[in-house]
């Protein structure tokens, strides 16, 4: 201890400061730059994991190229990068006002999938037996209800004893999942647990059959811009999610706030849960949602909250995906290597933030300039 | 032997996974730091002590250097991934929960691409006898109580007794309270962190390599390794942030999930197909009980640490 009271004071190496705001170009550059590495260290990354790439080197542009190919290929892949981007950024924009709220809501995976189930759930008993117009309307309701009470059943406790949402809407995943393998085992006679494409309950399309989902997306995206920036219920979000005591302060009733945020939130989770039973799959599995509840939090939170930006990160992040598993089908590689490349993106994305919110001064060259 | 005690002894060997995985998380998290990474950090553990055992599984080093070999190949390739947890959240203070799903994504998909070139002949057949050590030769469920299994209940202790009985403990859990406070008394913040996260990543990681090499010992157990991480992340919020009690709880939960398979060998107890899910629900409800019924008695000593999921600037107030 004497030690080192006695030791002179050192100026750190690197000082920091926070940033009060950088320009939007500015930090949309650093962004870039950021994936840029990160795909550099993803080239790395394939010469140490990929033994054709170690045969052909040179094969190290066409690596890249891929990610290309992986999405935009032909129509067929088009479309589908377009189909898988909206039920994305669906499930990532129903995540958006709880974040906003500092709501941290892990647990959008189980309330998608209750969502699915919901819909399964109305066209397993009653199709057939009812309109089919009759039906989808049904299987919409019970969706969006099944999302918001999953969502909803963290808020009241959070909002009545402070219980860590967190942990709380995490576990509610597991018990989605173990829900819906209990009623696979009820359904399907066999044990097999597969259901099957179900005949009923499946929503019109014109145009393409991934239109009208990308289409609802874009609606709800706008939608919640609207709600979050221009509305009373996006301002008292936002004061909650500010400061706590500013928001009681000011007389907003924050347990009202929170439980109603959430009762969209997971309801909106429900709906995307709808597109995926109602206009895609047709049937359920304990993998419906398939880890992109999980996805979701990242593209909500890279795109700071921001509905809009979220069309780009989820897109990002679908490009991603769709151009690592063509590289995994070109090279060879396990089909894991997506995992891989979109979690050394992330890294980088994630670490450059900081760059955006503070700056560094390092010791030597602030001496120079005088500055201290 | 008797199918109580098999039952029992199973859960008890099953449950070292997660003493492992939530002794790793609770040091993290009296640090301040929520990992999610887990999951992932578990499965790159699992990995690097499957590669190490690879490169040596094959040459004439004595039995017991093996074991500590591939002990420490697992250590380390989770305290690496600790490593990029703790400088992207501390260092450049980024977001917690997302970090950690980050690494998790990362970590599942790189241990599944890495496995993949790993040879279950070398890694696993020969040295499987010598991480069971000292029931090796037996048929029951005796013999999945192996050296990484003594190690996790010792390590548990360790955990607990550093963290609530000795200096370096109190000043760890200062941090994860209030940094700022820990500052001004003069704990080095940043350094603690780093400690605790890496320390705390590599022990998470032992619990892949128990789950791979000892407790399933076969050559498919990677792959259903990533659920059981965040069943440790649950067990935390279950053992109230005790290192000890994790032995208590994981057997609980050994108990719970194991019960399923077990159920319907004991005689005079009948159970449905559609019992099993419910059955397998059980350890994610009972924690959810155990978080509610913990924030509505608002016991100051059982709340998860204060400053949890936050990042720490010196020069914010």
């Amino acid at each position: 201890m004497r030690n080192e009271r006695k030791r002179e004071v050192r100026e750190p190496l690197v000082h920091l400061t926070r940033r009060s705001a950088m320009s939007p170009l500015q930090a949309w550059g650093i962004r870039i730059l950021a994936v840029l590495l990160g795909l550099l260290v993803c080239g790395i990354a394939a010469f140490l994991l990929v033994e054709k790439l170690q045969k052909n080197p040179e094969r190290i542009g066409e690596f890249y190229y891929t990610f290309i190919k992986g999405s935009f290929a032909t129509p067929r892949k088009i479309w589908k990068f377009f189909k898988d981007l909206a039920i994305l950024l669906s499930i990532a924009l129903a995540l958006t006002p709880a974040f906003r709220m500092r709501f941290w809501n892990t647990g959008a995976e189980g309330q998608t999938l209750m969502g699915v189930l919901g819909a399964i759930a109305v066209a397993f008993y009653w199709g057939g037996k009812i309109p089919e117009g009759l039906l989808l309307a049904l299987m919409f309701v019970s969706a969006l209800a099944c999302g918001a009470v999953w969502g909803a059943v963290p808020a009241v406790f959070k909002a009545r004893w402070n219980t860590n949402e967190t942990l709380f809407t995490l576990m509610m995943n597991y018990v989605a999942s173990y829900i819906v393998a209990y009623f696979l085992v009820v359904w399907v006679p066999s044990g097999s647990s597969n259901l099957g494409k179900l005949k009923y309950g499946k929503l019109p399309s014109f145009g393409h059959e991934y239109l009208v989902i990308i289409l609802v997306t874009l609606l709800l995206t706008a939608a919640l811009h609207i709600y979050l920036n221009y509305s009373k219920h996006g301002y008292e979000i936002n004061v909650v999610g500010e400061s706590v005591r500013t928001a009681r302060y000011v007389g907003i009733g924050v347990g009202k706030v929170i439980v109603r945020t959430m009762i969209l939130s997971g309801a909106l989770c429900g709906l995307a849960g709808y597109m995926i039973a109602a206009g895609l799959d047709q049937t359920i599995t304990t993998e419906s949602v398939g880890g992109q509840g999980f996805t979701a939090i990242m593209v909500c939170w890279l795109a700071k909250f921001n509905p809009i930006g979220m069309i780009l990160t989820s897109g990002l992040v679908t490009l991603l995906d769709h151009g690592a598993a063509q590289i995994s089908q070109d090279f060879g590689v396990a089909a894991d290597f997506p995992d891989v490349v979109v979690g050394i993106i992330l890294f980088f994305v994630i670490g450059s933030e900081f760059f955006i919110n503070y700056r560094l001064h390092f010791r030597g060259r602030e001496r120079e300039k005088g500055v201290k | 032997m008797n199918i109580w005690l098999d039952f029992f002894i199973d859960s008890l060997a099953f449950g070292a996974t997660f003493i492992y995985g939530s002794t790793g998380e609770i040091l993290t998290e009296k640090a301040g730091h929520l990992n999610l990474g887990i999951p992932g950090i578990m499965c790159m553990g699992g990995a690097g002590g499957c590669l190490m055992l690879n490169l040596i599984g094959n040459s004439s080093l004595p039995g017991f250097l093996v074991v500590i070999l591939g002990i420490l190949g697992s250590f380390c390739a989770a305290m690496l991934m600790g490593l990029i947890y703790a400088f992207l959240t501390v260092t450049l203070r980024a977001n917690q929960n997302v970090t950690g799903l980050a690494l998790t994504t990362f970590g599942a998909g790189l241990m599944k691409v890495l496995m993949k070139k790993a040879d279950p002949v070398v890694y696993l057949v020969g040295p499987k006898q010598l991480f069971r050590f000292p029931f090796a030769g037996r048929t029951d469920s005796l013999q999945r109580l192996g050296v990484l299994f003594f190690l996790a209940v010792a390590v548990a202790v360790l955990a607990s007794w550093v963290l609530f009985r000795t200096r370096v403990g109190l000043n760890l859990r200062a941090v994860g309270e209030s940094p700022a406070t820990a500052d001004a008394v003069g704990i080095n913040v940043t350094r603690y962190k780093y400690l605790a996260t890496m320390c705390g990543g590599g022990i998470a990681g032992l619990g892949g390599f128990f789950y791979i090499i000892d407790y399933m010992a076969s050559q498919e157990a990677y792959l259903s390794l990533e659920a059981f991480g965040w069943l440790s992340i649950a067990l935390v919020i279950f053992a109230l942030w005790r290192p000890h009690l994790t032995i208590l709880g994981s057997t609980v939960f050994g108990l719970l999930f194991s019960c399923s398979s077990y159920i319907a060998n004991i005689p005079g107890v009948t159970v449905t197909m559609a019992a099993k899910p419910v059955l397998k629900m059980l350890p994610y409800a009972v924690t959810i009980l155990v978080l509610i019924i913990t924030s509505v008695r608002n016991k100051r000593e059982n709340q998860p640490p204060a400053s949890l999921g936050l990042s720490y600037f010196r020069e914010e107030r």
